[in-house]
């Protein structure tokens, strides 16, 4: 197991949080939490094989954020020393004096056990920023040649993004830990030109980003080699694949394609923030409140959707959330019903009658030192069946129907009823067997109609855990990796658009 | 002295020097100092708060000459005078292990901007002190007549520093805020939503945002169920924004010229020179328009699509992107511009979108409309295919029936799909061109002004429940 970086431990965070929280207390704070953040970026972009642009960035920061009379205050700042710590301390408190006539609801934390100096570090071999920028550049070339070099390929772009995350946590109830992350984001994208025909389409591989170290790119935890050699030829046959017909198709969900669904139509729908009206304004609010928790009809009985915040790899995966809890897992959605949420400690201690614990799951986050924690998501996943199909005996149940593979376009609803996505490749099914490809293809659904579709999910042996490394969230905004594992699985009856039929064409 | 232990001009010089020393044939630096205060409500009460401060440099080291030169990035937070040396090692130990860069060009020739001397402009708390008090009035009287407030109000000023080694030194302040607020029935099942870029929050007036709110809920009295369909619709300029945003995003003239964007002429090369629409429309940036002011030189803290390193500091004037509906420029750095044999254009951070001419406001648009849809605001958008630039989104927080000119109830939410292009030349009407603010993008991108539009064909692919 890697351990934490001496030069995170190096830096004085003991002393710093001592000196906020202590201020803190002094000026009256119930409760004073404080952060020390550095988050270390390389960002590193190539076009057609050749460097496009790199960039090593570091973000290092300390916040303070205070309950004060029942208010919420916080403050943020980037110098590292004894009177910064101080001064934010003061500032937090005193923005909650500044905010206390608008706050018409006081402040409470529901209990969590202290952790006293606890330590804990990701799952990955070699951190992606020890290596030389010489040594990632030559793989992507490498990588991008493969590309281009086939018949077809007119322009490559490729990309990856390194993460090395670390941060010490304090609060005034005696729970102090330090943690390190580190997560990998690498994306290969094959462009194809038919200027006769006046077209062009792209093909990326579906490798998601994982919490993972440099070693996933060369092999371990995803088989670029294969992946690489099959993408061309897949580009091609995409570009002479004929347009879909719109209509009622069933539908054989890859994970590379199925874990997007679950993001913006699962994990977003059981924040329970969401569901309360905090993120109204912005993101949305939920279907899935909490008078439904229990009876709301999600999806078939076969549906099993947990909430994790301890799944190796995982990009959501903690020792400890940004407000002392401890990680877990629970359920979500269980036999297709609607059984929990992801709250913070201050929704947990609200909420406890209605959610039936009054223990927070642990999922409070900030981006950033200079964010404030808030309800972020855990990796939530759709669980296999222990005895379940592969994904060829899914595709042999569908007489007529699309297998999708790999993740592309976006969109649902405030509420997360109405959504819409494309993705990489559509291959035809017809008779229980992949019969060419289909281009121009979206799905759109309405949540719990299409989980309640779902006919079969897919063994253990179909499972993947997916992900991304952007999801936004609040205001100010704030950045999220979360993965969600899921088998492939089958649903029926679900609307096909033709999306150059959309675009009137 | 700013958070760094150095002021921002210290810091510029201090690095030059070790960029100098350390074997760096030249250099850039950018010192970008921030602080911001916001306020967040929800459900009639505050929910979080917050005053930050930051502090990043960005250090660009060059190696080699002309256009043999590689460059190493690196950008830092919390700097002190210690450790630059450690940041500018670190930018030009990563050139010197580089190839040369692509985009790779003669650094600017220096000038020395105007207040290059001034210390960081701030903000602070302090910068609601009209409008906490209006908005917690507000608050109160929303609970008093079953009504529920969410909303943000933001506000955050940028200063940045450029230097070179050429000897350029620039200096650009940058105020930027806005507030949004969406308004709910006292049983959550009606929606409306305001919001508002601003400089200074001055110009922000929580009473009269929380009187509109309570006309248009006062128009969700009545609901009618509409179905999916081509909709004769008026778009007031903040939904406009939302989809010209991307219209503007998209003008990557590298990309178009290698047939990769909508821009793309299927035959080889750009569209520049193809009129996109028979109507009078324009797509301008211009750096010093009055409310939108933002920075007069380009900064690029990495290199990719229209943007490189090498070209920090270049003076941006007034563009025209689309003029009289014809495509005149994209987006093109000095590298892409010697690539497709364009003049170079950077990227502006704002935009006009006007329709010569016309005149009158979103409410002169619905006058005249005898049957139709008036949308407040788009969300969720997404690229379905960058050939077409077609988009998908929703509808959220209020839509609204139009009956012979007058707004008469509240309809459902849809599902659109869109291509902003294609707007351009089907909209039917348009009235003035106001400052905007995008729902979606508004606070990433405030500085926009957009005129309403009627569209008589806007295609609501499907229903969405959501309310």
């Amino acid at each position: 197991m890697p351990e934490v970086d001496a030069s995170f431990l190096a830096l004085p965070r003991r002393e710093l949080a001592d000196a906020a929280l202590h201020r803190a207390k002094d000026l009256g704070a119930s409760y004073a939490e404080f952060r020390l953040e550095r988050i270390r970026t390389e960002s590193i972009a190539l076009r057609d094989g050749v460097l496009e642009g790199a960039r090593d960035d570091e973000d290092l920061g300390i916040a303070v954020r205070v309950i004060h009379d029942g208010t919420w205050g916080f403050a943020a700042g980037v110098a590292l020393t004894n009177d910064e710590a101080v001064r934010l301390a003061e500032a937090a408190v005193n923005i909650a004096q500044v905010s206390r006539a608008i706050n018409t609801e006081p402040i409470e934390l529901a209990d969590e056990p202290t952790y006293d100096d606890v330590q804990w570090t990701s799952s990955y071999e070699i951190d992606p920023l020890s290596l030389p920028r010489a040594e990632k550049v030559a793989l992507l070339t490498d990588y991008s040649k493969r590309l281009l070099d086939a018949p077809g390929v007119t322009h490559v772009d490729a990309r990856v993004t390194s993460v090395s995350e670390c941060k010490y946590f304090a609060n005034s109830e005696g729970t102090s830990t330090t943690q390190q992350r580190v997560r990998v984001g690498p994306q290969l994208e094959a462009f194809a030109i038919d200027s006769e025909a006046g077209r062009f389409d792209s093909m990326r591989t579906c490798a998601p980003p994982a919490g993972r170290g440099w070693e996933y790119l060369t092999g371990t935890g995803w088989n670029w080699d294969e992946e690489l050699a099959s993408l061309p030829g897949w580009l091609a046959d995409k570009m002479a694949a004929p347009s879909v017909e719109a209509g009622e198709y069933d539908l054989v969900i890859d994970p590379t394609n199925l874990w997007l669904t679950i993001h913006e139509s699962i994990g977003h729908a059981t924040e329970l923030d969401r569901a309360l009206g905090y993120e109204a304004n912005y993101a949305g609010t939920s279907f899935a409140t909490i008078d439904k928790l229990g009876n709301l009809k999600y999806g078939s009985p076969i549906m099993h959707v947990t909430g994790d915040r301890t799944a190796e790899h995982g990009l959501a995966t903690i020792g400890y959330d940004d407000e002392g809890v401890a990680g877990q897992q629970w359920d979500l959605v269980k036999n297709g019903v609607l059984v929990g949420y992801q709250v913070d400690r201050r929704m947990a201690k609200v909420n406890a009658d209605k959610l039936g614990t009054d223990r927070s799951n642990g999922c409070a986050f900030a981006d950033s030192a200079g964010h404030i924690p808030i309800q972020r998501m855990a990796n939530v996943s759709l669980q296999p069946a222990h005895d379940g199909p592969t994904t060829e005996e899914l595709i042999g149940q569908v007489k007529n129907g699309i297998y999708i593979v790999g993740d592309k376009s976006w969109s649902i609803d405030m509420q997360r009823y109405n959504f819409q996505f494309t993705g990489q490749r559509f291959f035809k099914i017809t008779d229980g067997k992949l019969d060419g490809q289909l281009r121009d293809v979206a799905y759109q659904a309405t949540t719990t109609d299409f989980w309640g579709s779902m006919e079969a999910v897919g063994g253990p042996g179909t499972y993947l855990l997916a992900g991304a490394l952007n999801c936004g969230k609040a205001q100010p905004g704030q950045v999220g990796a979360v993965s969600h594992g899921t088998p492939s699985a089958l649903f029926r009856g679900i609307r096909i658009l033709n999306t150059t039929q959309e675009a009137g064409r | 002295m700013t958070a760094a232990q150095l002021t921002p001009q210290e810091t510029v010089d201090k690095v030059l020097a070790l960029a100098a020393q350390a074997g760096a044939d030249g250099c850039v630096v950018l010192v970008d100092e921030t602080s911001s205060a916001n306020l967040r409500w929800a459900n009639n009460t505050l929910t979080t708060n917050g005053a930050m401060r930051g502090s990043r440099i960005t250090v660009i080291a060059t190696v080699g000459g002309g256009e043999g030169t590689a460059a190493g990035v690196v950008g830092r937070s919390s700097t002190t005078a210690d450790s630059l040396a450690e940041v500018v090692d670190a930018a030009v130990a990563t050139a010197k292990a580089s190839s040369p860069a692509e985009d790779a060009r003669p650094l600017v020739d220096g000038t020395v901007g105007p207040g290059w001397e001034q210390e960081p402009g701030e903000t602070s708390v302090l910068v609601y002190e009209s409008f906490a008090p209006a908005l917690g009035e507000a608050l109160i009287r929303a609970g008093k007549e079953n009504r529920w407030l969410y909303g943000f109000a933001d506000h955050e000023v940028t200063t940045t520093y450029v230097g070179s080694s050429t000897g350029l030194r620039l200096r650009h302040e940058q105020p930027s805020g806005h507030v949004t607020v969406t308004g709910k029935s006292g049983d959550l099942s009606q929606s409306a939503w305001v919001g508002s870029a601003t400089r200074d929050f001055t110009d922000i007036d929580a009473t009269a945002i929380d009187a509109e709110l309570s006309r248009r809920l006062g128009w969700a009295k009545r609901t009618v169920s509409v179905e999916a369909g081509r909709h004769n619709t008026v778009l007031p300029p903040a939904a406009v924004a939302d989809l010209a945003t991307y219209l503007y995003w998209e003008m990557e003239g590298r990309d178009a010229h290698e047939g990769r964007n909508v821009y793309s002429n299927p035959s080889g090369g750009s569209r520049i020179g193809e009129q996109l629409s028979p109507h009078p429309i324009s797509l301008r940036s211009l750096p010093h328009y009055a409310g939108l002011e933002c920075s007069p030189f380009a900064t690029a803290r990495s290199s990719g699509g229209s943007q490189s390193v090498f070209d920090n500091g270049l003076t941006l004037s007034a563009t025209d992107w689309i003029s009289g509906g014809k495509l005149q420029h994209l987006m093109q750095n000095r590298f892409s511009a010697d690539l497709t044999g364009n003049p170079v254009t950077p990227m502006i951070g704002n935009y006009v979108l006007e329709v010569e001419g016309a005149t009158g406001s979103v409410d002169d648009l619905v006058a005249g409309v005898e049957h139709g849809l008036l949308l407040t605001c788009l969300w969720y958008i997404r690229t379905v295919d960058p050939q077409t630039l077609l988009l998908t989104g929703l509808t959220r927080d209020g839509v609204y029936l139009i009956e012979n000119g007058e707004v008469t109830g509240a309809v459902n939410n849809f599902r659109f799909n869109e291509s902003p292009v294609d707007l351009l030349a089907r909209f039917s009407a348009a009235g003035a061109t106001v400052p905007s603010f995008s729902r979606e993008w508004g606070d990433y991108f405030p500085r926009t002004a957009t005129p309403p539009l009627l569209v008589p064909d806007f295609n609501m692919s499907s229903v969405s429940q959501a309310s």
